[in-house]
This record gives C-alpha cells, structure tokens and sequence, in this order.
C-alpha cells in the first residue's frame, strides 16, 4: 500500500517535473540518506489560494527512490563558465549578480526557512504558499528570488540569440503575429518596467474563472503565450502560468556593464544572450503539464475534499444600478 | 567646477528656449535639471564622482525629459477632454515626476565636507531628533536599518509631520515622494536606495552605502526645511 502511493507520487513527479529543465538533477545533489520507510511521512493537505480559489495540494518531502529529503537549498551554478557570456555580460557581472545577490537571496531563504513548515518543500512550493495572494508572507522576497535567478542563468547562454523554431516559433507567430512583433512587444515591456522587476514570456492555460483585487484576471483565451512585466520578486508561477523566458531588469543586473542604458542592455539580452533551446524544452513541458491537468481535471474533481469551504469570488457586479 | 557649470548652464538654456518655443502658447510649466551646488568629485570618498555623475546627468535627466513628455501629452489631453488618455499618463508622471522632486531634494541634502556635510544638526532640528529617537545615532541607525530592508528600489526618509507636529521616518517604493505616505508630511532629508545609487562603488552592499552616506548629509538645508515648516 506504501510503495504503491509512493510510486505514484514518483511517476507523477517526473512527469511534471518542477519548472526548468535542470531541476531534478539539482534536487539529487545535496541529499542526506534515510531509510526509505521512516522519510515517507504520511501526506500533508496544504491549502493556499491560487487566483482567489481555494486550492487543496497533497505535498509531501519530495522521496527520490533511495529515500532522501532536501535539506536546505542550494546555490545552483549558471550552466556556463561565468566569464563564457563576455562580452555582452561580463565576468565581473556574475561574481556580483550570481556569487553575491544569487547567493545571498539562497542563504538568507535558508535561514527563514529552517525549522519551519516550508522547510522540506520544494522551492517551487514555497514560493506559491508565501506569495499568499498578493499579500506576501516575508520569505517570499528570497524564495521568489531564489527561483527567478536560477531560471534567469538557465535562459541565457554563450552564443545564444537568433531565432526560435518549431513549436516556440509557431505559438509566438499565432499569438503575436511574428517573431519580430513578439521582439518588440518584449523589449518594451522589458524597458517601461519601472522600478525593480522582472519580464517573463510565459505559457498561460488556466482553467480557473475567478479573480481577486491583486491577480489579473485570467482570460477564455486558454493555451497561449503572453508576456508578463513582475514588479520586485514577483514571478507568473504565482498566477499559474508557466514561465518560459525572463529577463532580470533589477539595476544590479546591467549596472557594471550598461550603466542607466537599460535598453542597450535588453537589445543584448536578446541578440546575443537568450537561449531559445531552454525556452522550447520549458515550452514542451508546459504544454505536457497543461494536458495532463486536463485529464487530471476530469478525473479528480469529485475527488475533492468536500470539506472544502466555498472558494471566494470577487466579481464585479456589472449589473448593479446607481441612483 | 566652472567649466561644468557654463557647460550645463548653456545646456540648461537651450533647453528652456525650446520647451517655451514648443509650449509657450499652451503656458504650461515645464522643467529643467537643476545643477548640483558642489562638483561631481564633491562628494568623495562618500559617494564616487562617477555616481554623482551618472546619476545627475543620465539617470535625473531622463526623469525630466520624460516627465515633460508627459506633461505635455496630459495638457494635450486635458484639452482634448480625453479622459481615458489622462488616467493612462498619471503613471508616466508619477514615475517621472516623482523622480524629478525626489532628485531635486536628495542634491539639496548633500554636501561636501568642506560645506558643512556630515555636520550634525543644531537648533530646533537636532533637539527635534534626540526627543523623537534618543539620538542622531539612534536616528541614523532606525533609517540605515529600514534603507537597508526595503525590497527593490525606493527611499528612505525622514520627515515632519505638520499636523501632528512630530518627526518620522518611512520609505517610499520607487519613485513616490514622500507626501504619497500622507498628505501633511514634509521630506527633511532622502536617501535614494535604488541601486543606481550606489552600486558602481559599493555593489551589492547597501548596508555599506547607508553607513557612509552620513558622512555627507547635509543637515543644515533639513534644519532650514524644518523651521521654516514650524512657523
């Protein structure tokens, strides 16, 4: 009874593998071994609110076959040598922007974290849980940040700009009408994100209908690529969608190298830095995500807990009369 | 200093002449970088002259440009009676405009050494602050602290409350001026912790740029500030 519930919490997890191509090799790296039977802690019902319904997760330490529990998370490397994306980021840049900033955002996440209720779950999961609908329990700053920095160095690579193809190329033609609309349309959401921030491409197939003050509302438009521009740490996860590209406009990401010239910055980022590759393969698996939830969907919805209580609406009353 | 000054004021001019060519009709004020009272090495080893003048010249430049642009864009509209453009550009002047106020502030609270920065304040200001904090020092290190925890880019101020006639410290996320945390608040002194402000001399360390900003507060425009508020 035990291994069938833990193998199919396994086969699950790797068909939904968390975002980015690299996760689960990362989450093999830094594992203590424990008996198998002892870690596989009886499932936990967290319940937290995704665009303003209530949603119901089974999380558990997440088991890899020989028994192992994260233990505190790690300060992943670029996939690159950090002086291979000179000139167009310099060397100088990733000691400051991956071994201080990067790495600060991991240990102070660690620290918060230890001991606590979030210690054990995936970054992922913290990051859903502590963004707690806009209204932002204080370890989401490094959590979200966390994340987003690790995506960040994956999407960029040495010799990477050009052109995407096959199916990347094919969605952001039908939902932006060309590459190079989509470019544009990039670019100058990436340059009129004022402040500090992040912009995302992203893969967006909700199926959810409600909407709160702080989330945007999600469209009948289901399966399409939109970009999104995040204020601070705040990344699409949160609203659901699937990140599949972003680019850091957070000062200290293009201070050393462009100086105020932000825009010099973005122009480089996409001629010569994003890796079109890892956007596609995030593409697949967002995809594979958005059709097994589907068939997910049909099954389980009866399953859900019926204690449950009714999600809250906020919906404006358009019919509503003034005097 | 006077090679900087003829060059930014011939600047400064042409500037004024065509924005009055293009907008004097219409009479809407428009703005212009105000020079800074020090040179750009001024400030040194505090903050760097290559800050100082980045900063100055790139980074407040560009809030005035733009938020002329959109000044001009919102009298336009105005005019039109077209209302949906006009909430569109309150962000534009929001950014901008703010950005422009703040700036002009922050340049005022900054002085050399030699100009009396760093000099703690006297009179009603510095009895002001040891009654609401214990201390300057205590002072300093309640709005280090809070510069140093604020997410993103803001400032950090310390400011009058005209009504309730006391002293308080708060931040600001990005370009709001202080007035946007409450309507009777007076900036005395703002210190900009977006990164653009410290980070080609002290990177990600803002902690370090906190401790050494002191060194050139310039105490004496906030005691002005505050006894001309205390009337």
């Amino acid at each position: 009874m035990m291994m069938t519930t833990t193998s199919s919490f396994l086969w699950s997890c790797s068909l939904l593998p968390s975002q980015g191509p690299n996760r689960q090799t990362q989450w093999k790296r830094h594992e203590k071994v424990l008996s198998f039977s002892l870690s596989c802690s009886p499932k936990s019902t967290v319940k937290f609110y995704m665009n303003g319904a209530l949603v119901s997760r089974q999380l558990s330490r997440k088991v890899a076959v020989s028994g192992v529990v994260r233990a505190g998370f790690e300060l992943k490397p670029p996939p690159y040598p950090l002086d291979a994306l000179e000139p167009h980021m310099s060397r100088e840049t990733l000691d400051y922007h991956w071994g201080k900033h990067h790495k600060t955002y991991v240990e102070n996440l660690n620290k918060q974290i230890l001991g606590t209720d979030l210690d054990g779950l995936s970054l992922e999961e913290v990051v859903l849980l502590s963004y707690n609908r806009g209204n932002m329990l204080p370890v989401f700053n490094n959590a979200a940040q966390a994340w987003n920095h690790e995506f960040f160095w994956e999407s960029i690579q040495p010799g990477g700009g050009g052109k995407p193809s096959g199916d990347l190329l094919r969605l952001i033609e039908r939902d932006f009408g060309s590459f190079d609309d989509f470019v544009e349309r990039f670019k100058a959401a990436a340059s009129s994100n004022f402040g500090s921030g992040w912009t995302w491409l992203a893969y967006k197939a909700n199926r959810l209908d409600v909407a709160n003050a702080v989330n945007p509302l999600p469209k009948e438009e289901d399966k399409k690529l939109v970009i999104v521009k995040t204020p601070n740490a705040v990344n699409p996860l949160v609203w659901d969608y699937s990140p599949l590209l972003t680019i850091d406009t957070w000062e200290h990401a293009y201070y050393l190298d462009f100086e105020n010239r932000r825009v010099e910055y973005i122009n480089t980022f996409m001629e010569k830095l994003v890796s079109w590759e890892t956007v596609s393969t995030r593409l697949e698996s967002a995809m594979a995500r958005a059709v097994q939830r589907e068939q997910e969907g049909t099954d389980t919805e009866d399953e859900e807990n019926p204690d449950d209580e009714e999600p809250e609406v906020y919906l404006d009353d358009a019919s509503e009369e003034v005097d | 200093m006077a090679i900087r000054s003829v060059l930014s004021r011939r600047t400064l001019s042409s500037l004024k002449e065509s924005s009055s060519k293009l907008l004097g009709l219409r009479g809407i004020q428009t703005f212009t970088l105000p020079d800074l009272p020090y040179d750009y090495s001024a400030l040194e080893p505090a903050i760097s002259g290559e800050i100082m003048q980045i900063h100055h010249q790139k980074h407040h430049q560009t809030y005035v440009t733009n938020y002329n642009n959109a000044l001009e864009q919102l009298d336009q509209a105005v005019n039109k009676g077209d209302a949906s453009t006009v909430v569109k550009l309150h962000s534009a002047i929001k950014f901008n405009g703010g950005g422009h106020v703040n700036h002009s502030i922050f340049w005022k609270n900054l002085a050399p050494v030699n100009q009396g920065g760093g000099e703690p304040p006297k009179g009603a200001l510095g009895g002001a602050i040891d009654t609401h904090f214990g201390s300057l020092e205590g002072l300093v290190k309640k709005m280090s602290a809070e510069g140093a925890a604020l997410q993103g880019s803001g400032w950090v101020w310390l400011g009058l409350d005209k009504e309730l006639k006391k002293l308080v410290v708060d931040t600001t996320a990005n370009q709001d001026p202080l007035v946007t945390k409450g309507g009777s608040l007076v900036p005395l002194v703002g210190i900009d912790v977006w990164e653009h402000a410290y980070y080609l001399q002290y990177k990600n360390v803002r902690p370090d740029y906190l401790k050494n900003v002191w060194k050139v507060i310039n105490w004496k425009y906030a005691s002005e500030v505050y006894e001309s508020e205390c009337k």
